[in-house]
Parts: C-alpha cells; structure tokens; sequence
C-alpha cells in the first residue's frame, strides 16, 4: 500500500514537470470587445483570440483565469497566473511594478459618453479605477468619480451621478449604439497611452520573449490586423506588415 | 439547453427567459450558490472548533496556553475582516509555497523576492501550474475555509469562554464534592450546560458568517454576488444572444430574497436547538419547559 501511494505521488510530481509550460492568463472578464464572458460563461473577445494564437505560435499550453481588476496586478506578482492580457495599456507606472510585451493593440482613442448632447465634461465624470482614463480625468481638473467595474462607470452616468463617462471607445460604442438614443459621444476623443501590451513579472524574460516574437510573427502576416477588424470594426485602427500603426 | 434555443431572438417571452436562465452562464450562478452553501457548511463546524479549542486554551491554568487563547481572540477580533482576507490569505499561500520551496528546491540560488515579485520553482507552486482549473479553484476555496474558520473561530471563542464562564459555579462545585478531578468536571459538566450560554451568540456568528461570502470574490472564488454583478450587467448584442439593459437591481433583489429566506430557516432550525438545549437547565428556559410539563 505504501509503495503504491509513493508510486503515484512520483507520478503526479514528474506529471507536473512535463506539463510545466503551462501559461496561466489572468483577465477581467468585463470589458467587451476586449475581453468578456460569453453565454456558455468562457472568456471570450478580441483577447481570448489573441491570447490562443500567441500561445499556439510560442508553443506554450494556456489556460485562462478570471481575476478582479483591482488585483490584477498583485496576483500577477504573487505568482498566481503569469501574464494579464485584459486590455490593459502600458504606461510609465505600471511598467515600474510589472514589464509589457510590445503592444499588440495601438494606442486607441478614448472618448466621453454622456446622457445629454450639452453636458459638461469638466464637470463630474466617471471613470473604472487604475486606468489611464482615470489618471486623464484627474488631471482635465474635472472631478473624477471612480468605480471598481466598466459597467457602473456606464450606470452612474445614468442615473445622473456623473455627467459624462470617460473610457476606451471601442468599449463604449456598442453600448452607445443600443442605448436607443439615451447616450451619446460628446467632445473630442483623446489617444492614451502606448498601446495594449501584455502584462508579465519583471522577471519572467524567458516569457517575456516568447511573446514578443510570437506577436511580431502575428503583425508581420496580417493575422492580427484580421482579428482587430473583427472585433473592432473595419475602420478600426491597426498593424500594417512592417508592425507600424495604420489609421484609416 | 432547449433544442428552440438556436435563435433566441425570435423566442416570445416565456421561452426566452427559459433558455436565458439555462444558458452556461447561469449555470455558473447556480454553481456558485452551490459553492457558497458548502462553504458554510464546511466552515460552521471548523469554525466552531476552532472557537472550543480557543476558549479552552484561554480558560488554561498553564499560563502560556492562556495567552496563546486569549492573543488569538484578542487579534483576531481586532483585525479588520478585508484586512485580514486581503493580507493573511496571500501571506498563507507564499508561506506553504515557501515551505515547499525549501524542501523541494534545495539547488536553487535565486532570490524567492525579486523586487515586487515573489518567485518559487515551479514545482513549489501551490496547485502546480500545470494543474487544471478546478484543482486551483479547490485550492483557494479551502484557502477560504481556513481563514472564514480562523476569523469567526476566534469570534466563537470568545462567545464559548462567555459561556463557559456563565454555568453556576455551584454545578461545578457539586461535581468537584463528588470527586471529579478537573477533566471530568469539564467535559461531563460544564460543556453540557454551556451551549444554552453559547447558543444566542453563536447564531449571532452564524448570521454574520452567511452575510460575510461576498467577501470570497477576494479570493477569486466566484461568489453568487459576484455572478449577480456580472449577469446583471449590460449586454448588448454584439456580445451575447440575450441582450438586456442593467438589470442588476432584479438579480440583487433575487439574492435579497436568498438571504432573508436563509436567514429565517436558521432562525427556525436555531430556536429549536435552544428548545432542546434548554431542557433540564438551570435557566428561566428551562424552567419554562418544565412548568410546561407539570401543567
């Protein structure tokens, strides 16, 4: 008997060494197209797609775990998943904590939604905590109300507890377009950040540099460019072959 | 789930909402009541013996023992709940991922800390990175239990050590006069007679322990108010067969339902333990039940 518990347990542990390329990618789960749970409740998106081909050219095993926003940064460091890929944008702060891989989605516009075709955007504005978005409105010198979630940052300008909600546009354009006329654009949009990369430890290197190739590949054959205009749009901004950005 | 599911869109309202509330999604939710349900019931007990062995060590005439029981409780209590869910329940996986570490790594150099990122070798992770989703949900979920059952069983040590301290002291002394020696007069008198001491608060701490499951979305369990948030959200049609406006307020109002109805099948069940407990005791209840009798 013992030496049939001590059989499996070798086995289980040189089952765990042969499997250990497995790639766990945290995301939120919330913010369509970019990433979102579907009807049978996997991760879906634009990133989900991504995410499966980059993984399938650097020949890594992935698998996808859901984490809230707000810690998505300290589970990535604690170790609990190694990449984000969640539409988050590079930026100076965030690159202090964790490194991005080159971006896989161009820096994109972000725009204000509001209820009314008159209202202010200096005034109160809503916005999901820890995003660019965020830090912007703060420093517009409008009064920023944040929101752990995309969709209450939608629901506060609804019930008129922010006058306008500022976020990335592709994220507020479906909703913008099924509002039946209750919400719309207002005011100019803004380009943030240096584009969407994804998030892994500092140092994780090795990883780091399977990623990169394997989206440069990506750039350099359209693919990614095809599954942008997919889930974005044909206008949508994108790669042209030698990976600069293209806007129509 | 209906073979009429394929186009929802062209669905009247009845047959819509059937396959809306069966889709993956939904199940989800279900599960995740499931979830909450087992957690309870496996915390309870542990809880509560970690609330006895709690309140004996305090009540200890070894002196370290005592403070060991009375430090617990004292901490315990003191600590914010999130506080304690954000750091401790961390702290306790890079401790058992350390300690693996150490035994199943001896040969590596690295730093485990390397500035913001905290690294063991990949056969020191906790479940193995290789393992499927479900191992690592069962993983945190026990990471759940453990610290559900070390926060309210310090709460429960407390109410025990009330309790414990409220049986007549006159009981205690008749058990000593018969020759009991100090273990008997314990188990065999005084934590018989406790519970209906215990009892009051203890439902108290059953109460709160239900309320208290939202915070498992902290431990990346999914929690039925975190499926009530996300179903409940916008969905536009781009993104989902079953569109619908915000309706989270109906999602939260069915868990609002949930709660109440729970909370009104404890008190049942809790009242008539305090029945059964209360017979043949020393109390204004036990009174009442024998009065009861001799009427």
């Amino acid at each position: 008997m013992k030496k049939l518990i001590l059989t499996t347990a070798a086995l289980a542990l040189s089952a765990g060494m042969a499997m250990a390329d497995t790639v766990r990618m945290g995301t939120e789960g919330a913010y369509p197209p970019y990433n979102f749970i579907n009807d049978a409740g996997e991760v879906d998106g634009f990133e989900r797609e991504v995410g499966d081909e980059l993984c399938k050219r650097a020949g890594l095993t992935c698998e996808w775990v859901k984490n809230d926003w707000d810690s998505i940064i300290p589970n990535l460091v604690s170790g609990n998943y190694d990449t984000i890929i969640a539409g988050m944008s590079i930026t100076p702060e965030r690159d202090e904590v964790i490194d991005f891989t080159q971006d896989y989605f161009p820096p994109a516009a972000s725009a204000y939604v509001a209820a009314s075709s008159d209202a202010d955007i200096m005034d109160v504005v809503s916005a999901q905590t820890a995003t660019l978005q965020a830090g912007f409105v703060a420093d517009s010198g409008a009064t920023l109300v944040e929101f752990a979630t995309p969709e209450e940052t939608i629901a506060a300008v609804r019930n008129g507890e922010a006058s306008a909600v500022f976020a990335d546009k592709d994220f507020l354009v479906p909703i913008v377009e099924e509002s039946n006329g209750e919400l719309m654009f207002v005011g100019e949009d803004v380009a943030l950040g240096a584009g969407i990369g994804v998030g892994v430890r500092e140092s994780d290197a090795e990883l780091k540099g399977k990623l990169d190739n394997a989206i440069t590949s990506m750039k350099a054959d359209g693919s990614l460019t095809a599954l942008i205009k997919k889930w974005f749009g044909d206008d949508a901004i994108h790669y042209g072959e030698d990976g600069s950005v293209v806007t129509n | 789930m209906f073979s009429y599911c394929a186009d929802p869109d062209a669905l009247g309202t009845f047959r819509w909402f059937s396959c809306y509330l069966t889709n993956g999604v939904h199940m989800s939710f279900y599960l995740s009541f499931v979830k909450v349900l087992a957690l309870l019931a496996i915390t309870a007990p542990v809880a509560l013996s970690f609330g006895f062995a709690g309140a004996m060590a305090a009540r200890s005439h070894v002196p370290p023992v005592s403070w060991l029981g009375k430090g617990y409780i004292a901490i315990v209590r003191g600590v914010p709940d999130i506080a304690f869910f954000l750091f401790f329940v961390i702290a306790l996986d890079q401790g058992f991922e350390w300690m693996r570490h150490q035994i199943l790594c001896p040969d590596w150099t690295d730093p485990v800390r390397q500035g913001n990122d905290f690294l063991v070798c990949s056969n020191a992770k906790l479940p193995l990175g290789s393992a499927p989703e479900w191992v690592h949900q069962t993983y945190s979920f026990f990471l759940a239990v453990i610290t559900f059952s070390i926060v309210f069983g310090a709460f429960a040590a407390n109410v025990l050590y009330g309790g414990m301290r409220a049986v007549p002291h006159a009981q205690l002394e008749t058990a000593e006069a018969y020759g009991m020696s100090r273990r008997q007069t314990f188990w065999r008198v005084l934590v018989p007679q406790m519970w209906v001491y215990a009892l009051p608060g203890l439902s108290n701490l059953w109460l709160v322990l239900i309320k208290a499951t939202p915070l498992l979305f902290l431990l990346g369990i999914e929690d039925i108010v975190y499926w009530a948030r996300e179903l409940g959200g916008t969905k536009t049609s781009r993104f989902t067969d079953y569109p619908h406006p915000d309706w989270r307020m109906w999602y939260f109002l069915f868990l609002l339902i949930f709660y109440l109805g729970f909370t009104r099948v404890s008190e049942i069940v809790l009242e008539k333990l305090m029945v059964r407990l209360s017979h043949g005791q020393a109390t204004t209840g036990g009174e009442a039940l024998r009065k009861q009798v001799t009427a």
